[in-house]
């Protein structure tokens, strides 16, 4: 499998990563070395064995129903690069 | 009679599948411990697993996942054992992790239907495709700044059921059907509250259109629709609208569109172009969602008493036509009136006061079953004095108004106004005579044949006596009068 130049324009635009063109000349050949390395993969024979989620076997946890957290705007807004009163501020997004 | 577009080369049928995105009730929003409760101060209920700060893990509410079981189960579908949640990304300022915690390939409900009902009558099974579990995103506000939006994170993270239907609706009114059925359900089973104007329940509408006995054609989905009226609306728009560019000459292209409710038009989502590559993987924070068969069936054995259920009792029991029914059921609340008043009365004559008198009171005073200006047991008591004689069907019209005006009990207005009914023989008699003395002139046109003024005298003569006269005592004391 190998990635064209016109699909590594898109995965960058997909995650919002603006890419020169030399860059998607080398970003392209990293990401083929990364997939031809995940190929290897497909050797091994994988017959009659279940799909593993964890290495830890263990069941999903899950958390009663009761509020135990809230009521920390500030601490929230703190890190936040701009903020407007009680929100988070972001550049216009415009539908 | 199905419905069709009519174009200028003949009939298109309307094609539609409905995904809709109802909030669960929980305490607790679904991977953290921050609340869910509607209307507080902006990004007081959030915690940083919310607002995906670094390193944050998130762990599942079990309510929540009983509540997409129950749900499941009431609409009668395939309940998942293992499900998977996965990441399905996408870049936007009110999602801050930049994806959803969804269920893509492994959700927790299979196929299940609703069966919906029609205006004629009719009824029709409409299948569910599946449901799955997902956290909603915040709240962006465009209005508040001239170059800036806000975000308020108290949303993020709430557990959202996302109940996808098969594309088997066929016209605006079936979809209505479907989304108001589905919310009777969903109110029924207490898994979501239904609240279509604080967006608890919101649709995205797949339209597509086609020639008769054609494979489906290309579908354009109209988002975030929030009321039954205007999935109706939006689902008319866009389909004449595919009827003219495919009459045209030009091709539908599938997209996402918002319908304008202003304009009564569809138009496209420019944000969404790269929308349909989310690029799902399964989530590696969370392990596979098992779930016990044995609670499973426990969920199943506390579900309440479905709208179906209930309405099929209603008319086995009580025997109430399938309509009236079906009105009686659309709310629960309306639904444990009516039986309270009914109980042990006259079943038929009970669902006309509900459904006639009561729900006209309610339209006059805009309250509604919930804040009734009538209480269940007074209604059950206004019957009573009508089933023993004490007043007749004509007082207790107003008997019950003023019940509505004044939140008196029934038999406290019939005492302190005076309205028993007079079944005084004598009292009738007299009045009767003089009713006959003052229209001596129809009295001549009666005896002259013509019959039909016998209604006319049972009527001056009760309205002599304040409508308290007993109707049958009137009519035979007038026929031995006239006779």
């Amino acid at each position: 499998m190998s990635l064209d130049p016109a699909t590594v324009r898109r995965i960058g635009k997909l995650a919002r990563i603006r890419l020169a063109e030399p860059e998607v000349v080398a970003l392209g050949a990293e990401l083929n070395g990364i997939l031809g390395w995940i190929e290897q993969l497909n050797e091994v024979d994988i017959d009659g064995i279940e799909p593993l989620a964890g290495a830890a076997q263990m069941a999903l946890r899950w958390r009663d129903d009761v509020v135990t957290e809230g009521g920390m705007r500030d601490a929230l807004l703190a890190n936040a690069p701009d903020r407007e009163g009680d929100f988070f501020a972001v550049p216009k997004v415009v539908e | 009679m199905s419905y069709v577009v009519e174009g200028s080369s003949g009939p298109w049928e309307v094609v539609i599948g409905l995904e809709v995105h109802a909030q669960v009730v929980s305490r607790a929003k679904l991977f953290s411990g921050a609340a869910t409760a509607f209307g507080a101060e902006p990004n007081t209920q959030v915690s940083f697993v919310d607002a995906a700060f670094p390193g944050m893990l998130p762990v599942i509410n079990g309510v929540c996942v009983a509540q997409a079981v129950r749900t499941g189960l009431g609409l009668d579908a395939q309940i998942n054992l293992v499900s998977r949640f996965d990441r399905k990304n996408y870049f936007y300022a009110d999602l801050p992790a930049g994806y959803q915690i969804s269920q893509y390939q492994h959700p927790i409900v299979g196929a299940g239907s609703v069966e919906i009902e029609l205006a004629d009558g009719s009824t029709r099974r409409i299948g569910v495709t599946r449901l799955h579990l997902e956290q909603d995103a915040g709240k962006s506000l465009h209005d508040q700044h001239p170059g800036k939006s806000y975000i308020d994170l108290n949303r993020a993270g709430v557990a959202l059921m996302e109940i996808v239907s098969e594309p088997d609706l066929r016209s605006p009114e079936e979809a209505g059907a479907y989304l108001r059925k589905l919310r009777t359900i969903l109110r029924y089973l207490g898994t979501c509250d239904g609240n279509m104007e604080e967006g608890s329940l919101r649709a995205d509408v797949n339209v597509s259109v086609r020639r008769h006995g054609e494979p489906f054609r290309t579908r354009c989905e109209v988002k975030n629709v929030n009321s039954v009226r205007y999935v109706m609306q939006a689902i008319e728009a866009e389909a004449k609208r595919q009827v003219a560019v495919w009459e045209d000459g030009g091709t539908v292209g599938q997209e996402t569109r918002l319908y304008d409710v202003a304009r009564g038009a569809t138009r496209a989502m420019r944000s969404k172009e790269d929308a349909h590559d989310y690029r799902y993987f399964p989530d590696p924070d969370l392990l596979p969602l098992v779930l016990d068969a044995a609670w499973v069936a426990e969920l199943g054995r506390h579900l309440p008493e479905l709208p179906d259920a209930k309405r099929a009792r209603f008319m086995r029991d009580y025997g109430l036509p399938a309509y009236d029914s079906a009105v009686l059921v659309a709310e629960q609340a309306t639904a444990d009136f009516y039986e309270t008043v009914a109980r042990g009365r006259d079943a038929r004559l009970a669902a006309n006061w509900v459904i006639g008198d009561l729900f006209a009171a309610f339209n006059r005073t805009g309250r509604g079953i919930e804040d009734s200006p009538v209480a269940a047991a007074a209604l059950g008591e206004l019957l009573d004095l009508m089933a023993d004689g004490t007043i007749n069907g004509r007082i207790a019209k107003d008997v019950f108004e003023l019940m509505v005006e004044t939140g008196e009990a029934p038999g406290a207005i019939v005492e302190s106004r005076g309205l028993r009914q007079v079944t005084d023989t004598g009292a009738i008699d007299a009045a009767i005579a003089a009713v006959l003395t003052a229209n001596a002139d129809k009295l001549a046109e009666y005896r002259s044949g013509k019959d039909k003024l016998f209604g006319f005298f049972v009527g001056q003569t009760i309205k002599s006596m304040a409508g308290k006269a007993n109707p049958a005592l009137v009519n035979e004391a007038l026929k031995r009068a006239l006779g």
